[in-house]
C-alpha cells in the first residue's frame, strides 16, 4: 500500500507539466457550447496538439501508435490536464476510449491501419449506436435490424443517445444479424460511415438546454461487410470487450473538476453576504462542504484503488461501480448546495453555458448531474451489478 | 504507485482474520459481555500475537510495522466484533508496561470510562499530555451502556495522573484506529445481510433476489468501499505524512468510516426484518459497537469542520 509515485512517474509528470505550460496559453478561448463547427476545430485540434506531443492514445498500446503508458501514467495524465485546465476530450471520447480499444482488441489489420492512425491524430470523429428507444438498461434486446445482401449489410432501425451523432465521421453500431437466435447470440458490431445514405440524425434537446445528444434513423443503408468488426452474431461479446480496456480512468476528469468547482463554491460562501454575515458562517453549509470534501477525497482515494489493482492484473477492480453510483449522488447533493447557498440568484444560467462538465456554472451543473445517474448504466444497473457480480445475490431473471 | 496491499499486507490480513474465527467466534465475543468484556487468556493471544505492538519499533520489541498494518488488523478485529480497549492498548504499548489499557479524553465534570472493570491503566489525554491513571485510584458508578460488549462506568472526576508523554499525533491515531473497527463493523454487517439475503426466502425466493433488498446491500457494499479507500489513504499518510495533511486524511476516514458502520448497522437490522429487532440475531451488535466507537475525540461535525477549514 504506497501511494507515492515513482521516479519514473515523477518525471513523467515533470515533462507534461512543462509541455502543458508551453502548449495551453496559446489555446485563445475555447468555442460556444452550441458552435458544433468551432466544437469540433477545438477538439480535433487539441487532439492533434497531443498526438505532434506524443500524448495521443496514452494508454493504447505501443504497437497501434499510442503511448503505452502504465495504468498509473495515465492517472497523471489525467490529473495534470484537468489541473491545468487542458481540453476535455470532447468529441474525441468515443474513438479514444471506446470505438478505437474495440478496433485495437477485435478488428483486422486493414481496419486498424484505416482508422487507428486518424483517431489518434484528431481526423475522425465517431459516435456510439448502441441504445436504442426500446433497449435502453436491457442493451441486448436491441431491434436496428441487417439483413446480408450480397457484400452489404441492409440496416434499418432506430439509435438513441447517440453523442455528438451530427458530427460524427463514423458510428460504432450494433445491429440484429439474428432474428431468431438468443438475444445476445444474434448481434453484430459495424464500423458505419455516417455519410451513406439512408441515415437521418436528429438532435435531441437536453433538460440543460443541449443538444449533443441525437437520435439516429437507419433506412435500408447498405454497410460493406468488410467493415463489420468480430464475427456475424458475434457483436455482444466484441461490445463487451471493450470494457476490459476500461482502467477505472473514466471519471478522473469529472472528479477533479468538481474538487475545483468545490473549491470555487467554498470561495463563494465566504463572499455571499447576507444579514450582516457570509453564508460560510452558516455551520450547516460550511459543515456540508466539508462532508462533501471527505468524500470526493475517498472517491479519489478509491480511483487509485481501482487504477493500482488495473495496474497488478491488467483488469480494473469492482470499484468502478461503486464510484459511479456513489459519485452521482454526492454530486447532486454539491449542486443543490449551491443552490441553498445562491438563494434567488439560482434562478439565472449563466451566460454562454459554457461546459457544464467541467465549468464552473453551478446553475447549468444542478441540470447537468441528472444525467450522472443514467448514463452509461442507470444507478438501478450498477446496484444489479453490485448485488449480482460482486455480492452473489440471485439474478432476477 | 500501488495502493493495493502488498503480499505481506494479505497475509496479515488473513493471519488475525484465521485468529478471530479461530479465538473469537461470536458465542464466544458474547460470552465477554459478563466478564467486561476481556477475558485475560483470550486478551493475552492478542498481544502474543503482536497486534498491540504493531507499530513499536523491533528494536523496542515491538513488530516495526506502520499504521497500514495497525489499519488493517484493527479492521479485521472490527469485522469480528473484538470486544476490550484496543485503541487504548496499542496507543499505549512502549509508552506503559500495563497490558489492559483504557484510553479516555479528560473533559469538565464527570467522564465516561470504557471497560472499567477489567482496564490496569487508564491513559487520560488533555491539552498538556498523556497521564496514567492506575485502575485502583478510579472509583466509578457502572452505568449501563447502549452496546453490551462496550461496557461503561461513570467517573466524578478523573484523576490527575502521571505523565507519561506529550500528546501530538494522539488524537489523530485515536480517531483513524476508531474509523478502521468501524469499516470492519461496516463489512461485518454487510456480510451477515448478504448473507441472510440469500437464504431467507419470502413469496417463493431467495428476498436478496428482490431489486429492493438487493440494492440495499449493494448500497452498504458501496458505503463501506468507499470508506475503506479513505481509511487507507489515510494510513498511508500517517506513515509518511510528507505526502499529505494528516488532519484532512483522518477527518475524512474518520467521517465515511462512521457513517459507512452507522448506515450498514442499520441496514442489516432492517435485511433481517423482525429478526433484525431481536436480540438473538447479531445485526444490533454491529450498530451498536458502531454508535459507541463514534463519539470520540470530537464529533463528526468538528471533523467536518476541520475538513472545510482546509477547502
Amino acid at each position: 500500500m504506497d501511494i507515492r509515485f515513482s521516479a519514473e512517474e515523477i518525471a513523467f509528470r515533470d515533462e507534461l507539466r512543462d509541455w502543458l505550460g508551453e502548449v495551453l496559453p496559446t489555446l485563445g478561448d475555447p468555442p460556444d457550447r452550441d458552435d458544433w463547427t468551432a466544437r469540433r476545430k477545438w477538439d480535433m485540434g487539441w487532439q492533434r496538439k497531443l498526438y505532434d506531443a506524443g500524448y495521443a492514445g496514452i494508454n493504447w498500446p505501443s504497437e497501434f501508435g499510442g503511448r503505452g503508458s502504465t495504468p498509473t501514467e495515465h492517472l497523471i495524465f489525467l490529473e495534470e490536464t484537468t489541473r491545468m485546465g487542458a481540453p476535455y476530450v470532447g468529441m474525441n471520447f468515443v474513438a479514444q476510449l471506446h470505438a478505437g480499444p474495440t478496433l485495437i482488441l477485435e478488428a483486422t489489420a486493414e481496419q486498424q491501419a484505416r482508422h487507428l492512425p486518424a483517431m489518434l491524430k484528431g481526423e475522425e470523429v465517431w459516435c456510439q449506436g448502441f441504445s436504442e428507444p426500446n433497449a435502453g438498461s436491457d442493451l441486448a434486446s436491441l431491434s436496428t435490424r441487417a439483413i446480408r445482401d450480397g457484400d452489404h449489410y441492409v440496416v434499418t432501425g432506430q439509435k438513441i443517445w447517440t453523442s455528438f451523432g451530427h458530427v460524427a465521421d463514423y458510428c460504432e453500431l450494433l445491429v440484429r444479424t439474428d432474428q431468431e437466435a438468443p438475444k445476445h447470440r444474434g448481434i453484430t458490431w459495424l464500423i458505419c460511415p455516417m455519410d451513406l445514405p439512408g441515415i437521418e440524425v436528429r438532435p435531441i434537446t437536453t433538460v440543460a438546454g443541449s443538444s449533443e445528444f441525437c437520435e439516429v434513423f437507419f433506412d435500408e443503408v447498405r454497410i460493406p461487410v468488410e467493415n463489420r468488426v468480430g464475427d456475424e452474431n458475434d457483436g455482444w461479446r466484441v461490445a463487451m470487450v471493450t470494457f476490459s480496456f476500461e482502467r477505472g480512468t473514466a471519471f478522473i476528469s469529472e472528479l477533479l473538476g468538481t474538487m475545483n468547482q468545490l473549491a470555487e463554491m467554498a470561495e463563494l460562501a465566504r463572499g455571499i453576504r447576507r444579514n450582516g454575515s457570509t453564508a460560510w458562517d452558516d455551520d450547516e453549509i460550511r459543515r456540508e462542504i466539508g462532508h462533501l470534501q471527505a468524500e470526493y477525497d475517498a472517491l479519489w482515494a478509491l480511483t487509485k484503488r481501482v487504477v493500482s489493482q488495473a495496474q497488478r492484473t491488467g483488469m480494473p477492480g469492482p470499484g468502478g461501480s461503486v464510484f459511479k453510483l456513489y459519485y452521482a449522488e454526492v454530486k447532486k447533493r454539491m449542486a443543490d448546495l449551491a443552490h441553498r447557498m445562491l438563494e434567488r440568484g439560482a434562478l439565472v444560467l449563466a451566460e454562454g453555458g459554457g461546459d457544464e462538465q467541467t465549468g464552473g456554472d453551478m446553475v447549468a451543473s444542478r441540470l447537468y448531474v441528472l444525467s450522472l445517474s443514467i448514463a452509461a448504466g442507470t444507478s438501478e444497473i450498477q446496484r444489479n451489478i453490485i448485488g449480482e457480480r460482486i455480492l452473489g445475490l440471485p439474478k432476477e431473471r | 504507485m500501488d495502493f493495493e496491499l502488498s503480499d505481506d499486507q494479505v497475509a496479515l490480513c488473513d493471519g488475525i482474520r484465521d485468529l478471530c474465527q479461530g479465538r473469537f467466534d461470536i458465542d464466544t465475543v458474547r460470552g465477554l459481555a459478563d466478564c467486561g468484556g476481556v477475558d485475560r487468556q483470550l486478551w493475552s493471544e492478542l498481544v502474543d500475537t503482536g497486534v498491540f505492538s504493531l507499530v513499536v519499533p523491533e528494536e523496542d520489541g515491538g513488530v516495526g510495522l506502520g499504521w497500514a498494518e495497525a489499519g488493517l488488523v484493527f479492521e479485521q478485529l472490527g469485522r469480528a466484533l473484538v470486544p476490550g480497549p484496543l485503541v487504548g492498548t496499542l496507543l499505549a504499548a512502549g509508552v506503559v508496561d500495563d497490558s489492559v489499557v483504557g484510553l479516555v479524553e479528560r473533559t469538565d465534570g464527570s467522564a465516561l470510562v470504557e471497560y472499567p472493570d477489567v482496564i490496569d491503566a487508564l491513559l487520560v489525554l488533555d491539552g498538556d499530555g498523556v497521564w496514567r491513571v492506575d485502575a485502583a485510584e478510579l472509583s466509578f458508578e457502572p452505568a449501563q451502556s447502549v452496546d453490551p460488549l462496550t461496557p461503561v462506568g461513570r467517573v466524578a472526576e478523573l484523576p490527575q495522573g502521571d505523565e507519561v508523554g506529550g500528546c501530538y499525533g494522539w488524537v489523530n491515531r485515536a480517531v483513524f484506529l476508531c474509523s478502521a473497527l468501524q469499516v470492519g463493523l461496516a463489512t461485518g454487517a454487510r456480510e451477515l445481510a448478504v448473507a441472510y439475503a440469500q437464504e431467507r426466502q419470502q413469496f417463493g425466493k431467495p428476498i436478496g433476489q428482490f431489486q429492493a433488498v438487493k440494492h440495499k446491500c449493494a448500497d452498504m457494499y458501496s458505503r463501506e468501499e468507499v470508506a475503506r479507500a479513505a481509511l487507507y489513504y489515510a494510513s498511508c499518510v500517517l506513515d509518511a505524512p510528507e505526502l499529505a495533511d494528516e488532519d484532512r486524511a483522518v477527518s475524512g476516514a474518520r467521517i465515511l468510516a462512521a457513517e459507512a458502520a452507522d448506515h450498514n448497522g442499520k441496514d442489516c437490522v432492517q435485511v433481517h426484518g423482525g429478526m433484525g429487532f431481536t436480540w438473538e440475531i447479531d445485526a444490533h451488535l454491529y450498530l451498536k459497537r458502531a454508535w459507541a466507537l463514534t463519539p470520540c475525540f470530537g464529533s463528526l461535525d468538528e471533523h467536518a469542520e476541520r475538513i472545510a477549514a482546509m477547502v
